[in-house]
């Protein structure tokens, strides 16, 4: 018997760890102007869609750090980091899909949730670590880290109460051990 | 250090920064923005030497004949707004062919920028994909650091333009800063890993001995790396015919025994073939163009692919090689040349032989004047020593296929981008850069009509321009893929209306000469060699329907090759245009 006959199909099925297709590259870039805009731009010309993007200073202040979130065949992805890498104000970009990291986001998730469900909700909260960071008589704002599979979960968890609105951040990834990103 | 200059402003330090940094010509067109620039060009004085030009696409094309033809780069300057603009055809195509060029276009005052304010437009994210590297100066005192960065990153590497966009505020503010300051690149790696990987190139050295049936593919990176005598010493060594791209014409002698042309759509039949048979496919500085590998899932089916370039990502982009080595290919041959064993590849040079005679590169004398014979007299009269510049089209092909050449730095052409009215201004500015050679433009009635205006520019500088007008009053590359694939509906080819050619360049002030007749090419053109101190044009009437063979219709493999016009009808190509 294999796994897959044993899911059942009257609930939505566990979300693979990772889609084949989806990658997450971190690029360490010089921090000038028109450097963002480059580098969306190599994306776009091949027909990659940027998923999420999160661009912060580095330790050093004249650079930047940027996670980017695509789902597109990796070969394509290869010519792209590629073609980003030949940019002048790229200093490093990698695909760190399979690599040893910790990969994080945030997300803020504001539900309507009227006061008989609120226990539920709470409960919900507390098993996935959330943070409540705004409640009122009918809503609330629920602040949750961790893995994009997990911040996936908590939106299906909750969505029945009603999700007024979502803002994820994005992916942030860190190379684990003494080994830089 | 800082020079103690305390009374320049920034067009002036810019100017002494493109000096310091080895520029000779600035191709021009004034305008508003780029005003105090203009005043610095009088007030300054340097050794670099201002052309004005009459549009700015072709003062674009002059610098890079200027390059192409010495490997130096010129200096493009123009104004805000329309004048930037102007110069993107330039610049793609200085792009799409690895040119060094630097580009200045004054700017909108910086407060201003965003604000749609009087020719301003964003030429900084207009320009975005079509350059190696571009700069918006926001302060004056960046000026020289920028300048020296550009031509670096212009010249070095893989070359390519490198725009920079001054707004007016800039350029006229005081200057106070260094005029020689260090370069800030922490993301720019120029030249490939240093020294070139040994492992690699002994990979490719074992390859090699291997191979009964080699062919050595060079492109245009063998020249920009000067890299000709050890691709000679390769070849020769190991006798591995040498087949060029379009671009690469020159790199390797055309007359050698080994040579066999170009390859491609418009290819020679035997450099086509021998890609098809090969066993080992030796790719020096080329990047597997869409143009040479027909359809890339066919392409070297039977070969062991070998790919030697600078850019990494040129690596597996068109085609998978099973060695690779990523360097300049001057510094990975020299390697190369300390591996490698002779081998035997005489039956295999033998059998090319054989198609050379089968199939030779050759036209039908009779029907009235052809571009062919033009260009194959053209050969004769210029001894193959003439500079070529051609625009894009079927008297490209042709020239290609009838102008050998013995060495690089002669054949300048518009190979990516395949830009029309390119082969006139490209050669002015070749001209300016070799004032002593024969500089040759072999274009159509098409393109000279786009960039025909710079005649005034070739007569004010008295230069000793040669351009030969093919003129077959059609768009013939587009009327040749309509008589073949469109059922010969011709739509937007027919260029009725042509001028008088001869007459248009007599009222610029520049000599003039008509070729009606097959008997006359040498003698018309012996005739226009003779003139000196003023541009010579030459009308050809040729033959209106005459199509380019060999060709491997778009899509298609380099097996499907026709050698010959095909007598059945033809599918509509679905390759690249």
């Amino acid at each position: 018997m294999t796994l897959d006959t044993l899911v059942t199909t009257d609930r939505p099925p566990v979300a693979p760890r990772r889609r084949p297709d989806s990658h997450t590259i971190s690029l360490y870039v010089a921090n000038q102007p028109g450097v963002l805009a480059r580098i969306a731009q190599t994306f776009a010309r091949r027909g990659f869609n940027i998923d999420s993007l999160v661009v912060s200073p580095g330790r050093d202040g004249r650079f930047s750090r940027m996670t980017v979130g695509a789902t597109g065949d990796p070969e394509g992805l290869e010519q792209i980091i590629q073609q980003c890498l030949k940019l002048v104000d790229v200093v490093q970009a990698l695909d760190h899909t399979d690599s040893d990291c910790v990969e994080k986001e945030l997300a803020l998730i504001k539900l309507s949730v009227p006061a008989e469900g609120r226990a539920e909700a709470l409960q919900i909260s507390e098993h996935f670590g959330c943070k409540t960071v705004d409640l009122t008589e009918t809503s609330m704002i629920l602040q949750a880290t961790g893995d994009t599979d997990k911040i996936d979960a908590l939106v299906r968890m909750v969505a029945k109460f009603g999700i007024l609105e979502l803002v994820r951040t994005g992916k942030v990834l860190m190379v684990r051990g003494e080994e830089l990103t | 250090m800082s020079d103690p200059q305390p009374q320049l402003d920034g067009a002036q330090a810019l100017l002494m920064a493109l000096e310091r940094q080895g520029i000779e010509y600035i191709f021009g067109y004034s305008g508003g923005a780029a005003l105090p620039i203009f005043d610095a060009l009088e007030t300054i004085k340097t050794k670099m030497k201002f052309v004005l030009v009459r549009h700015e696409q072709g003062a674009t094309h002059m610098a890079d004949g200027y390059a192409r033809a010495t490997g130096k780069p010129a200096c493009v300057l123009v104004t805000s707004g329309p004048g930037a603009g102007n110069t993107i055809s330039g610049i793609m195509t200085a792009h799409m062919d690895s040119v060094p060029m630097i580009v200045i276009t004054g700017q909108q005052v910086t407060w201003m920028l965003g604000k749609d304010a009087f020719q301003e437009a964003d030429i900084f994210g207009i320009t975005m994909p079509l350059v190696k590297h571009s700069y918006l100066v926001k302060k004056t005192n960046d000026l020289p650091r920028v300048a020296k960065e550009a031509v670096h990153i212009a010249t070095t590497g893989r070359p390519g333009p490198v725009l920079i966009d001054v707004p007016k505020d800039v350029s006229q503010s005081p200057f106070t800063g260094d005029l020689d300051p260090d370069m800030d690149l922490p993301g720019y790696n120029a030249g490939g890993p240093q020294p070139v990987h040994v492992e690699e190139v002994k990979a490719i050295a074992k390859a090699l001995a291997k191979s009964r049936k080699p062919v050595i593919l060079a492109g245009h990176g063998v020249m920009i790396a000067k890299a000709e005598e050890e691709l000679f010493k390769l070849a020769v060594t190991l006798n591995i015919p040498v087949t060029t791209t379009l671009l690469g014409k020159g790199v390797f002698p055309e007359t050698h025994p080994l040579s066999l042309g170009m390859l491609g759509m418009h290819g020679t039949a035997y450099a086509n073939k021998a890609m098809v048979e090969a066993d080992l496919i030796f790719n020096v500085g080329s990047r597997f163009d869409d143009r040479i590998i027909g359809q890339s899932a066919k392409f070297g089916q039977h070969a062991t692919i070998v790919h030697v370039d600078i850019d990494p990502a040129e690596i597996g982009k068109m085609i998978r090689p099973d060695h690779r080595c990523i360097g300049d290919a001057r510094q990975v041959l020299e390697e190369l040349l300390k591996h490698v064993q002779p081998t035997d590849t005489s039956e295999w040079t033998a059998h090319l032989d054989g198609y050379k005679k089968k199939y030779p590169l050759h036209f039908k004398k009779y029907g009235g004047l052809k571009m062919q014979q033009v260009i194959s007299e053209l050969y004769e009269v210029t001894e193959g020593q003439a500079v070529i510049t051609t625009d894009v089209g079927q008297h490209q092909m042709w020239a290609a296929q009838f102008y050998n050449f013995e060495h690089s730095w002669q054949w300048i052409t518009s190979g990516g981008a395949g830009t029309m009215g390119f082969g006139f201004p490209a050669a002015i500015g070749a001209q300016f850069a070799r004032p002593d050679a024969t500089v040759v433009a072999i274009v159509g009635d098409g393109g000279f009509q786009m960039t025909s205006f710079e005649l005034a520019t070739a007569v004010i500088h008295k230069l000793p321009v040669k351009v030969i007008v093919l003129n077959n009053h059609y768009l013939g590359m587009v009327r040749q893929w309509q008589e073949l694939f469109f059922e010969d509906r011709k739509s937007g080819v027919d260029l009725e209306g042509n001028p008088d050619f001869v007459k248009l360049a007599e009222a610029y002030g520049a000599a003039g000469f008509h070729i009606r007749r097959p008997a006359d090419v040498g003698k018309v053109l012996r005739k226009a060699m003779e003139i000196n101190d003023r541009p010579v044009l030459i009308n050809a009437e040729v033959v209106k329907t005459d199509n380019v063979f060999p060709m491997i219709p778009a899509g298609k493999a380099l097996e499907d090759m026709l050698i010959e016009p095909p007598k059945h009808k033809m599918e509509k190509p679905v390759g690249s245009t």
